[in-house]
């Protein structure tokens, strides 16, 4: 890539405190360039769901500013936050389907922002929208499951339709937040190589919460270590001492420092 | 997606979408009922907005309540509320006794608890005022009527609910007390009503929320309290009258309703 | 071997004195109720008209079941069928605004929700019957009346249904549509319309139900269904014409109950 130091995601004294007064983000300060992909990891409760859901503003950050590809998403507004957020895709945990729609018309939401309203109202998605949505289906290798709603599918179907979703969204960045928690590891396994497959193929940044350390380790180009709300560590993954990751889950839980 | 002999990927096209018959039996079943009930009632958006300055007429002369009015209207408030009362009483009271009846872990019959739930479920299809008009018939006007209309309504619609608690229960118990060699009055008592009270009386005080509401217009066709009025008011188009009954009307209710469901909450909490 | 004496079971004494509170409250409102009713004045023949109205239950009109004329038991039911599916049908629509208003959600104020659902509170309240009264005012004697006061009537409470739904909604199909650059607009078509839908569909068939029971009463003030020739028998004390109108009530809801009930089973 030419432009591989170019800054996609800029966060800068970025802080959030919950209206409970929940202290969840402090003072960050961080550059996450075009075409990485980052791991970030931490304890449960540090705030790494906090960190990717301000990067696209599902929540509101309390102070600082965050530039997405140059432009300012904590300072948009209507129409231009949500064309902000079309270049950011989401991957939620909770896989986050609209459960009774099928699988189709779930991947055809990555596309809702780049329609006027009254098309999308009356389902009046281009055929070569909804020929990629298929596509997209095709490469996490659901093509079959198309018409199917989507609540009838498997956890880790769910989550490869979410990726469908994003690819048919066609981002420039990927929030990942956990995305495979609740799947077993060989199915976890396969949902990052997908996000790998986003970041090599289509070079789209990739930002992957993660509570198992040997999958950070297996797919993370670059670690953020983050504590009670702040950075504790940034660095290649390729030059981070196991040390760090003990350190970050202070002595940790066993389970998660586990690797066969 | 690579294929073995080396050419360019074909991707498949989408496949058409299946055709769901049923989405669409619904559709027109939908749509049809709309278009021969609109028929067949007679219903017409134009006849109503042309004939709409009536309707706000009323609501307008309504909104300027004749206050000195509500010195005859209390006292019927205060009626119709006793008739909610008496009517969940003996009503729940009923109920209660007839849900152990049809609770099919507690009567092991199949034949009896089916005949009894068969007599319930005929009585859960009559409306209230129906029950109102049947009972005036029955016993003549007043505040009698209504009660009894109160009751029979409130078994309807407390003893399914009283039932299905019952039905839900954990029956350890039930069969711990069995093995002891306890009657049925002993399972009854130990076993099942301290697992429901609590809903017992949660569903009371929804039926009352319930027969609060219902008691306010079994007047209108003779059946005691402040419904009386109501229609009189109406007859003689004194509608601020009426607008003052409606007042107080909502103004119980909605406290009522307030106070009660509170309750409940705390109860199943 | 010496053994401990049982102990009282614990019990505060506030809730102890709480329980009796709401009991004798509970009594003295009971006995409250009981005084100035009069339950004296029952007509001496009440015993006859029971038997009489069995009588006619056991013996029923047969010959009012169909007649031909549009004036029989048939028509009469099929009238009251169509006021409710017509009725429970504009309630619905009418119902989805106030329930969006009414809902309490973090996208608005609460007290915004508040003020929605007393409303709600207040519509539930206003007394059926006026407000059928009302619109016969309007349109004249009839089905239509009946129609119309079911159709707002019912918003009181199925709005509130709808509401709780709503609140009950799972916000993370929200949340992907957000994340994705939807407007609010698209939130509301492409993630919470399709997972209200069940649930609206499921109460809005069992407001049919209760939309049916009340679509054979209002006929006992002039709007329409078979409130109307019930009164009418009633009346005339023509007892197996009662007999056969309570008859063809009982067995409509029933069947529409069951078939309600089916439907709503198939959706969850
Ligand atoms: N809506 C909220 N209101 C108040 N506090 C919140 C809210 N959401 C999160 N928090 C708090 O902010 C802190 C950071 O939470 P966050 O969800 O970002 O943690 P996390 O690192 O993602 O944890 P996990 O690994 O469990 O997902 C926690 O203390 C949490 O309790
Ligand atoms: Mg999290």
């Amino acid at each position: 890539m030419a432009n591989a130091n170019t800054p996609m995601i800029e966060c800068k004294n970025v802080s959030k405190v919950y209206p409970d007064g929940t202290v969840g983000l402090k003072d960050i300060n961080l550059t996450i360039n075009k075409g990485e992909f980052v791991v970030v990891v931490g304890l449960s409760g540090a705030g790494k769901s906090t960190l990717l859901r301000s990067i696209n503003r599902l929540q509101d950050v309390s102070g600082g500013e965050i530039l997405i590809d140059g432009k300012s998403i904590t300072a948009a507004k209507g129409k231009e936050l949500r064309l902000i957020r079309r270049d950011i895709g989401m991957i939620f945990q909770s896989f986050n389907l609209v459960k009774r729609s099928s699988v189709l018309r779930n991947v055809l939401v990555g596309r809702v922002a780049y329609y006027p309203t009254w098309k999308t109202t009356f389902n009046l998605f281009s055929k070569e929208d909804k020929q990629k949505a298929y596509e997209a289906l095709q490469q996490v290798g659901l093509a079959e499951k198309v018409y199917n709603r989507a609540d009838e599918l498997s956890g880790g179907q769910q989550q490869r339709v979410a990726i469908a979703r994003v690819l048919e969204q066609n981002p420039k960045i990927i929030l990942a937040d956990e995305p495979t928690a609740s799947l077993d590891p060989e199915t976890s396994k396969r949902i990052m190589n997908d996000l790998k497959m986003l970041n090599e193929k289509y070079g789209m940044t990739v930002i992957a919460n993660l509570h198992s350390v040997e999958l950070a380790k297996e797919f993370g180009q670059r670690v953020i270590g983050i504590r009670a709300g702040q950075v504790v560590y940034d660095g290649k993954m390729s030059e981070t001492p196991e040390s760090v990751f003990t350190n970050i889950y202070n002595g940790g839980n066993g389970k998660e420092a586990a690797d066969d | 997606m690579t294929n073995k002999s080396g050419q360019a990927p074909v991707v498949p096209g989408l496949p058409k979408k299946k055709f769901k018959l049923m989405n669409w039996v619904w559709a027109i079943i939908l749509i049809g009922g709309l278009f021969v009930s609109t028929q067949e009632t007679n219903t017409s958006l134009p006849v109503l907005f042309q004939n709409f300055s009536n309707f706000t007429e009323i609501f307008v002369e309504m909104a300027k309540p004749d206050w000195s009015y509500s010195g005859t209207v209390i006292p019927l408030v205060l009626q119709t509320i006793k008739m909610a009362i008496l009517g969940t009483f003996f009503g729940s009271l009923a109920a209660f006794f007839y849900s152990l009846l049809i609770a099919r872990n507690v009567v092991k019959n199949k034949v009896v608890t089916g005949v009894f739930r068969f007599i319930m479920n005929i009585i859960r299809t009559i409306p209230d005022l129906l029950l109102g008009a049947i009972f005036v018939a029955i016993v003549g006007t007043g505040t009698f009527a209504g009660v009894l209309a109160l009751s029979v309504f409130t078994f309807g619609v407390v003893v399914k609910l009283f039932y299905e608690a019952i039905e839900t229960i954990d029956n350890g118990p039930i069969e711990a007390l069995t093995a002891v060699g306890a009657n049925k009055w002993q399972i009854i008592t130990d076993a099942v009503l301290p697992q429901v009270m609590t809903y017992f009386i949660s569903y009371t005080l929804y039926a009352f929320e319930i027969n609060v509401r219902a008691s306010t217009v079994l007047g209108y066709i003779g059946a005691g309290g402040i419904g009386l009025y109501l229609q009189q008011t109406l007859d003689v188009f004194q509608y601020e009258r009426t607008g003052t009954i409606i007042i107080i009307i909502v103004i119980v209710v909605v406290l009522i309703d307030y106070i009660s469901s509170k309750a409940r909450e705390a109860l199943m909490k | 071997m010496e053994y401990k004496q049982l102990a009282p079971a614990p019990k505060s004494t506030a809730k102890r004195i709480k329980t009796w509170l709401i009991v004798i409250i509970s009594l003295a409102l009971l006995i409250w109720s009981f005084t100035d009713m009069d339950f004296g004045g029952i007509k001496p023949s009440a015993k006859q008209i029971v038997g009489s109205i069995f009588n006619g239950l056991l013996h029923p009109d047969w010959s009012y079941v169909y007649t031909g004329d549009g004036e029989d038991l048939l028509s009469a039911l099929w009238e009251t069928i169509c006021i409710a599916f017509l009725g429970t049908f504009i309630s619905a629509i009418i119902s989805l605004p106030f329930a969006f208003w009414a809902a309490r959600t973090k996208y608005k104020h609460w007290f915004t929700s508040r003020l929605g659902k007393i409303v709600l509170a207040i519509i539930r309240s206003f007394p059926e019957i006026v407000l059928a009264l009302m619109f016969i005012k309007a349109v004249g004697p009839g089905a239509a009346a009946g129609v119309l006061a079911l159709g707002v009537h019912s918003v009181g409470m199925l709005a509130k249904l709808f509401s709780e739904s709503i609140e009950n909604l799972d916000e993370g199909a929200n949340e992907a549509v957000i994340a994705s650059g939807g407007s609010k607009w698209h939130v509301m078509m492409f993630a919470t319309m399709p997972n209200l839908m069940p649930s609206l569909i499921s109460n809005t068939l069992y407001r049919f139900d209760v939309s049916l029971r009340s679509a054979s009463v209002l006929g006992l003030v002039g709007a329409g269904g078979i409130g109307y020739p019930l009164m009418t028998a009633l009346n005339y004390r023509m007892w197996s014409r009662v007999g056969i109108i309570l008859l063809g009530i009982i067995i409509l809801v029933m069947i529409v109950d069951w078939i309600s009930g089916w439907i709503r089973s198939k959706l969850v």
